[in-house]
């Protein structure tokens, strides 16, 4: 079930066994049959943890999703919710309880709060009067969550937003907490190196965090050599740009969603001949994504353009493999092609979607408007005409296209020319609140914040230095055999994983001067091994880097690393974890920025 | 040693024998009766407390503490209200449960901790009996009322009392069950109780009648039962003097296993098991029973004595007649030191039957579960000896249990008193012993070590005579940092007793920020509270400190503590942002933060129902936009409020339903109303860009298929978005004839892509070959069908001379 967590260079099973393991411990705490009430949030990251049926080996009978109001009834002893520690949702659990059928026969109640417990929360359950019905309260320390074989992600939504927006730092707090748990599995890392305000927070607490527990000495051998943390707005270009890897693409169109994907049913519905008219289907197609899929984990990183022939490579292999069974002559030989039939059954459907989600995305990259869209980035990534009113935009605005997709291109601009004339960026930020309403003058203010849109200063533009200097553009992206990052966006390679690399080999050092225009402190740790636990290194082995963005990685950085890692000279392999990985929400269904309420939510749309 | 075997006694197969563990040290003039006693498990300490039932107010009884040896450890008047039951902690902490359902903790040497109750209602009804027990939760309390109510705490550390539901059709006329006992089992506590010959299991929910399988009705009441140590089985005993044994979850056991049981009477004391055999000891004296985990402590006014199963490796070695491995190393032993021969038959006759290894580990054994030093060394002696026979024994388990018996022995010196593990050692304020038994038996620092200076160093804060620089230095030079020793928990130890100071002093030795703030914010050190949660980068911390300075400063002397913490101050912010708005707009106003004010209001704006007060709310924002010189904001707010104005204006006149619409919006509803002239007002008060308005325009025309009119629009002047645009709108409404209209007007760069739109072949053909344009020509040779020979070899003559050039 989670056996492609162990494939990688490090076997992040543990990992996930001891979340289980804890998991289980709380269950059993609360004798009896249970339910459970959700934070609506937690359940994907929790099935990233632990399906249904550990929940109810453990008498999990009931779950219901947390809301206002009476609970549904359950004949159940316990009551269990599970929620993140948040004001809001004690507010609705001290509903929950206070409505509850005190005539029915008596139930527990109990909170697993995730990822941590909150004296703030339970002052407020306090204040509600109902803190004392609870038997159990406890917490579940769910930090890093393992979404693959080389990915760990936290799954917090809104770290970007509180460390840039509005200096709140618990995200942080939650993420050094991560490092040392995952240091207590994996060994204490001996170096660390980050660029960033918030890297540089981190890396104090974990610093502060090893003092505190001084004289518990780990004694693990460590599994990884480095660490590196980047904070997200070091790399603001990176994730405004379209991903052009397959993975990229899924995500773009139709937004990945903690390891699952849903697609329009249209094109899988004609599986089985002679039914297929009946009743088309109406649900999306719901699949999960992720290397246990063998097919999968081979294009999921390739450059779209280079999936069509790797598709049909695929194909050649799997219809030469069921054209064995002529071969097939002698009963062992026939017993041999039979026992081989569900795996490549399994192929045949694994190649059977790919190639139905490949049409679909084709569709829409052929498209003339997913192409003007691709142009006018590209244009400004290799710095042309950054400096006045692209006619693009413009089109765009007066076509009333997506609001997200205005934010991303006009923040692309901005990015790319160290901020915009003020001419500019009042012609940019008039068009959208006359188009899209005055409520976004709290999206733009956000935006203003964050450093996506900013006013040029007097200063001069110093991204064509960094342009140059880190490469980030090639012309000659070979996007068929790559040879370099770059071919993930197709000329553009990611900065987060330009600087991963430079750190790697030559070092930092040649590139201080770019550093330096970068925001946020660059800096460097070493964290003192126990004697005896100092790595002999084999001669050829690599080194083993964990790379964490803080506020977000996109697929296409998670590829070009990957990359990196599978590079014959690099002498380094990478585990890339994250504070979320930052997914795209689909841009035709744009209902949520309607809502004034909440103006900074499109904020989010960018880094969710 | 010959006589190892004397105070056996069979039972069945198995044998019981009694030994003798201290004479006891103390002197009670009137031994054991009419006391109260409670002994700690694991040979812990004794409290006694003589004539709990008064029989005048003004006679005061006395409560004594001894060690387990009878070594009197405190004594003093018992001050409070009549005690119902004594008992011990986990711990080693004193609980004296008193008639009114309080329960008075004082530890081991007589000094008063802390109290709690056992529920309001028990106070008007009385605690009728009380049990102190012990789960793996810690140490509980349950308590049954004169209105027969029970009510349990499992764990008195973190009290949550549980009342237990009533037993039902209440039969009893008398009100009180005749007898019960606490169970542990899966996890739950219960309590099982009889009244006659009725037998329920109560749990938190529910009352169950139950029935023993085997005990059937003619056995009459049930008087007494009885719980073994581990929960495991149960005894049950009734007035026509039938006893019950089995698991506690109510089947019976398999035969196999022995049970056994010792009742007590006035002089008797009796061991019975499943066999028909019982063992009989007369009593001098009144005695109490302490079950242990391997067997029962009988302590009378004059000695105590343990009484057990005798180990089955014991059984083996001294056996009479015994051919075990282990009996006979220790015979060749024996013959070694008389150096007679015959050693080397025994050692033979093992290791014929290659039983050598089995020996040594046998004697090994029982070595450990001999209480006379003199069988343990003789027993240890002869595994040394066949040892030296063996080539690959490992001797871990020698060592350790070497190590083992000299600390048991040591602490069972009668000075010390037979605790049994170092933590209860350490209890005993014994620390240097407690450290070399730590560093003897090479527990790891975290367990051992710094678990006795922890101890230590609390005690050491309480000495009065001390000042708190000298204690604060001698705790520092001891403990220094060794792993695992709390600060914050010694200096929590400090301000219990009254000194604050101390305490700080020893918090600044502390690593863990975030350990000192709870007790910071207890000696109302707020101020360093909170720089010290921000220091531990754990905003929940910082928020709890946050909102205990809220509720105790005014509000100016908070808002300026917070100032000076940045980070405080916007978790504060970001509090107030979900929780209290207004309180956010007295921040702003504290740091003139107009930018984030004019947001607050134009935010608060969109509350409000009523336009009236959304404009007021608006204007409040231009002018603060102004303050904080962002004009772009305090003009497009400005505009919004016209835009308002004018929305709610053809609102009232038209029933338009403009109102909270964007400008684009209105614009598009109004042309969809066939409101023209106000659209183009709009689109020259708020100097909308032509491209827009041209598209807006243009689609809209389309939609509503007004083809004149769009002809009219075209012509209105030169196309600012050109002409394309409307070739492709009008396709779009699936009108070719009019986009046909379009297409001489676009621009020659364009041209090709309006014939292909109108699909025109031979046109787009045309304007390419003029343009001789190859990616042009290419993208008609696309589009042209087979069929078509004529033209596809125009195109390719076409591109092959493009190509040329």
């Amino acid at each position: 079930m989670a056996a492609h967590l162990s494939y990688g260079r490090v076997n992040l099973n543990i990992l996930r066994e001891a979340a289980r393991k804890e998991l289980r411990e709380f269950l059993d705490k609360c004798a009896g049959s249970k339910a459970i009430v959700w934070d609506e949030y937690l359940t994907g990251p929790f099935g990233l943890i632990a399906q249904y049926s550990l929940l109810k080996e453990h008498e999990v009978e009931k779950m219901f999703t947390l809301k206002s109001g009476r609970l549904p009834s359950a004949d159940v002893k316990n009551i269990i919710f599970f929620v993140r520690p948040r004001l809001e949702l004690m507010d609705i659990i001290a509903e929950n309880v206070f409505r509850s059928d005190k005539m029915h026969s008596p139930r527990d109640f109990h909170i697993l709060f995730v990822p941590r417990r909150s004296m703030l929360c339970e002052q407020r359950l306090k204040e509600q009067g109902v803190l004392a019905s609870f038997i159990n309260i406890d917490e579940y320390i769910l930090d890093l969550i393992p979404y693959d074989g080389d990915l760990l992600s936290m799954e917090y939504e809104s770290a970007f937003r509180e460390c840039y927006l509005e200096n709140d730092q618990t995200s942080l707090y939650h993420t050094a907490k991560g490092l040392m748990t995952l240091q207590a599995l994996y060994g204490t890392i001996p170096q660390i190196y980050g660029k960033g305000e918030c890297a540089r927070h981190v890396a104090n607490m974990m610093l502060r965090m090893k003092r505190e527990f001084a004289g518990s000495q780990n004694q693990i051998l460590p599994v990884f050599d480095t660490l590196l943390l980047l904070d997200r707005n070091v790399d603001l270009l990176t994730p405004l740009a379209t991903q052009l890897t397959y993975e990229g693409l899924i995500d773009e169109i139709y937004g990945i969603t903690n390891g699952y994907v849903k697609l329009p049913p249209e094109k899988f519905a004609q599986k089985k001949q002679g039914e297929a008219s009946k009743d088309l289907p109406t649900e999306p197609k719901k699949l999960q994504l992720n290397s246990a899929e063998e097919l999968y984990a081979e294009i999921r990183d390739k450059n779209f353009n280079a999936v069509g022939a790797a598709l049909s490579k695929k194909a050649k292999i799997i219809s030469a493999a069921f054209e064995e069974r002529h071969n097939a002559k002698t009963v062992g030989e026939i017993k041999q092609f039979v026992s081989q039939l569900p795996h490549m059954q399994a192929a045949r459907s694994s190649l059977a979607n790919h190639t139905s989600i490949a049409e679909l995305i084709k569709d829409i990259t052929t498209s003339e408007a997913f192409f003007d869209n691709l142009t006018v980035e590209q244009e400004f990534m290799t710095g042309v005409d950054t400096d006045k009113v692209n006619t693009y935009i413009e089109d765009c605005v007066a076509q009333k296209d997506p609001l997200i997709k205005i934010l991303r291109l006009v923040s692309m601009q901005s990015v790319c020319n160290n901020g915009l004339k003020q001419k500019v960026l009042d012609y940019y930020k008039r068009e959208i609140l006359q188009t899209y309403g005055y409520e976004h003058i709290l999206t733009l203010n956000n935006l203003e914040k964050a450093g996506l849109l900013k006013l040029q200063s007097s200063s001069r533009n110093n991204y064509p230095t960094i342009r140059k200097t880190l490469k980030l553009w090639m012309e000659d992206a070979n996007e068929q055999n790559p040879n370099d990052i770059s071919y993930v966006y197709s000329g553009y390679a990611p900065l987060s994983v330009r600087l991963t690399q430079v750190l790697a080999r030559p070092g930092w050092r040649s590139i201080e001067e770019v550093l330096k225009m970068l925001p946020g402190p660059h800096f460097e740790e070493r964290q003192q091994l126990p004697a005896g636990l100092h790595k002999k290194r084999q001669q050829g082995e690599n080194r083993t880097t964990l790379v964490f963005f803080l506020g977000g990685v996109s697929y296409a950085e998670i590829a070009a690393l990957r990359f990196l890692s599978q590079m014959e000279d690099s002498g380094m392999e990478y585990i890339i974890a994250t504070t979320k990985l930052l997914n795209v929400p689909p841009a035709r269904t744009p209902a949520h920025i309607k809502d004034s309420m909440h103006p900074s939510e499109d904020r989010q749309l960018l880094f969710v | 040693m010959a006589f190892i075997t004397a105070n056996w006694n069979p039972l069945g197969e198995a044998f019981y024998r009694s030994t003798e563990l201290y004479e006891m040290c103390w002197n009670l003039r009137d031994g054991l009766r009419d006391c109260l006693v409670a002994a700690a498990p694991y040979g812990g300490p004794i409290a006694l407390l003589r004539e709990p039932v008064r029989r005048s107010p003004s006679s005061r009884p006395q409560l004594e503490i001894y060690s387990a040896s009878g070594v009197a450890i405190a004594s003093f008047p018992w001050k409070s209200g009549p005690v119902v039951q004594l008992g011990w902690t986990v711990s080693d902490e004193l609980l004296c449960i008193q008639e009114d359902g309080s329960v008075l903790i004082y530890d081991l040497f007589g000094s008063f901790k802390r109290h709690f109750s056992m529920g309001q209602e028990v106070m008007q009804s009385q605690v009728l009996e009380a049990k102190v027990f012990h789960s793996p939760y810690g140490t509980g309390v349950a308590i049954v009322t004169a209105s027969s109510r029970f009510t349990l705490a499992t764990n008195i550390d973190d009290l949550k009392l549980r009342r237990l539901p009533e037993v039902p059709g209440n039969t009893w006329s008398a009100g009180e069950p005749t007898c019960w006992v606490v169970l542990t089992q899966d996890r739950q506590t219960k309590v099982l109780m009889s009244n006659g010959p009725e037998l329920y299991i109560l749990d938190t929910t529910s009352c169950t009648a139950v029935v023993p399988p085997g005990l059937g009705p003619q056995a009459g009441s049930i008087v007494h039962m009885s719980v073994s140590f581990s929960y495991k089985y149960l005894a049950l005993f009734t007035d026509t003097g039938h006893m019950w044994t089995g698991s506690s979850h109510l089947c019976r056991r398999p035969k196999s296993q022995q049970p056994s049981v010792v009742l007590m009477w006035d002089r008797l004391l009796m061991v019975a098991g499943v066999s028909h055999d019982t063992i009989q000891f007369p009593l001098e004296d009144p005695c109490v029973l302490i079950g242990e985990l391997d067997g029962v402590r009988i302590i009378s006014s004059a000695n105590q004595e343990l009484l057990q199963e005798v180990p089955l490796v014991c059984q083996e070695i001294f056996k009479i007649a015994s051919m075990a491995p282990g009996a006979l190393l220790l015979e060749a032993h024996r013959e070694y030191q008389k150096s007679s021969q015959k050693a080397d038959e025994y050692l033979r006759e093992i290791k014929e039957q290659s039983m050598l290894g089995e020996a040594v580990r046998q004697c090994v054994e029982a070595a450990g579960h001999e209480y006379d030093s003199n069988t343990q060394k003789s027993l240890l002696r002869a595994a040394s000896f066949g040892k030296c026979f063996l080539t690959d024994f490992s001797p871990e388990a020698f060592v350790s249990t070497c190590r083992e018996l000299r600390v048991l022995n040591a602490v069972r010196e009668r000075g010390v008193g037979l605790p049994l593990t170092h933590t209860q050692l350490v209890y005993r304020q014994f620390y240097p012993l407690a450290i070399e038994v730590c560093r003897y038996l090479k527990i790891p620092d975290y367990q051992g070590v710094s678990r006795v200076l922890k101890h230590w160093a609390s005690c050491k804060v309480q000495q009065k005579d001390l000042s708190d620089e000298a204690i604060a230095r001698a705790v520092c030079v001891k403990v220094g940092d060794s792993p695992g020793v709390s600060y914050s928990h010694i200096a929590a130890k400090a301000y219990e007793c009254g000194r604050p100071e101390l305490a700080i002093k020893l918090l600044d030795f502390e690593a863990r920020s975030g350990e000192q703030v709870p007790l910071l914010l207890k000696m109302k050190r707020s101020q360093l509270a909170l720089s010290k949660a921000v220091e531990s980068g754990d905003t929940d911390l910082v928020y709890t400190v946050v909102t205990y300075l809220k509720s105790e400063m005014n509000r100016g002397d908070f808002f300026m503590t917070l100032r000076n913490q940045p980070v405080a101050l916007s978790l504060y912010r970001q509090f107030c942002k979900l929780q209290e708005q207004e309180t956010l707009k007295d921040l702003y106003n504290q740091d003139d933060d107009h930018q984030e004010l004019a947001n607050y209001y134009v935010t608060a704006s969109y509350r409000e129902k009523r336009l009236e007060s959304r404009l007021s709310l608006l204007q409040t924002a231009v002018d603060e936009y102004n303050k904080a010189k962002n004009e772009f904001s305090a003009k497009a707010t400005e505009e919004e409020m016209r835009l308002l104005r004018f929305q709610r204006k053809l609102d009232d006149e038209k029933g338009a339903g403009l109102l909270g619409l964007s400008l684009q919006a209105t614009m598009e509803a109004l042309l969809a109303l066939g409101l023209h002239k106000q659209a183009e007002q709009l689109y020259r008060d708020f100097r909308v860009p032509d491209k827009r308005f041209w598209w807006l325009k243009l689609k809209s025309l389309a939609e509503k298929e007004e083809w004149e009119e769009l002809e009219k629009f075209s012509k209105s002047k030169k196309s600012p978005i050109g002409y394309l645009a409307f070739v492709e709108v009008c396709m779009k409404s699936n009108n070719k004839p009019e986009a046909k209209k379009y297409v001489s007007k676009v621009t020659p760069e364009q041209r090709v892509k309006a014939h292909l739109a109108v699909g025109d072949l031979e046109g787009a053909a045309d304007a390419a070959i003029e343009r001789k344009s190859d990616s042009e020509l290419a993208a008609v040779l696309a589009r042209c069908p087979a069929s078509d020979r004529q033209l596809l070899d125009r195109l390719n003559r076409a591109a092959a001379a493009a190509a040329k050039k």
